[in-house]
């Protein structure tokens, strides 16, 4: 499938951008003419992976967040990276409910959520180099 | 900006959020209704959530923090309202299991 349309930002590691990020993909998201739920499960999926950035990859300290967006004819193609801690364990990342970080609240529902709203998620990681995510989402024809 | 509204009724809290409820927005709200609870006895925590456009996973933990503060203190917890997304990222999480969602 060739791409028709491809964008790319960088932004600080800063909980602000949670918001920016999931409005700039969802703006870019439209071209496709897309139904509001599944608008609102693009935002939702991407807030969960730039938080997960901000979070745990960068643990609350300075660092870049990249954002590339795809779009194909009937879907959009999101990759998210930072070049932070890494996850050691991806497998046990991926369970319902497991968090790193119980102390500061977290559900442990990030990866369940970009799973079920999105049609794939692919997690490449390395402890200590950083993470990358990749996740795909088809539109329905209207 | 997400707007956090407290009406006190007795010993029953009602806290109105307004606006998008991500891990930006949480400790702000995390906060506002701790220190409600230390500052006078609560038997129940209502969470209206009519007016939160957006919510993702971080809102699950607030909940459910705020849930495990109230079973402690003997009292409960109830979220009213919830949009027709909000509602889908709360039917994920089990929470429906832990309390009333009307
Ligand atoms: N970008 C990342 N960098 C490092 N670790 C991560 C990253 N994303 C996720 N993780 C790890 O995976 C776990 C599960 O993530 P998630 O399902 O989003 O739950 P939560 O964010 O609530 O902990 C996190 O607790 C963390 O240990
Ligand atoms: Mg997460």
């Amino acid at each position: 499938m060739q791409p028709i349309n491809r964008m790319k930002i960088e932004f600080e590691s800063k909980s602000v951008n949670e918001s920016f990020a999931r409005i700039v993909a969802a703006a870019f998201a439209s071209q496709l003419d897309p139904t509001i739920e599944e608008l609102a499960d693009l935002k939702t999926a991407v807030s969960e992976a730039v938080t997960n950035a901000i979070i745990h990859g960068y643990e609350q300290q300075e660092g870049l967040i990249f954002m590339e967006c795809i779009l194909y004819e009937d879907s959009i193609t999101v990759k998210i990276t930072d070049h932070g801690v890494g996850i050691e364990d991806i497998e046990k990342a991926r369970i319902p409910a497991f968090t790193s970080k119980p102390e500061l609240e977290r559900s442990g529902m990030g990866f369940s959520i970009m799973e079920s709203f999105m049609d794939s998620l692919f997690i490449a990681s390395e402890k200590g180099a950083g993470t990358k995510i990749t996740m795909t989402k088809k539109f329905s024809k209207r | 900006m997400l707007e956090i509204t407290l009406k006190r009724q007795n010993r029953v809290l009602t806290v109105y959020l307004k606006g998008e409820l991500d891990h930006h927005a949480v400790s702000k709200v995390k906060e506002t209704i701790d220190l409600q609870l230390v500052k006078m006895p609560l038997s129940q925590l209502i969470l209206d959530m009519s007016a939160v456009s957006f919510m993702d996973s971080s809102g699950i933990g607030l909940i459910v923090g705020r849930y495990n503060k109230m079973k402690c203190l003997g009292g409960s917890m109830k979220i009213k309202n919830p949009g027709l997304n909000i509602l889908k990222v709360l039917k994920m999480s089990g929470l429906s299991k832990l309390m009333e969602i009307s």
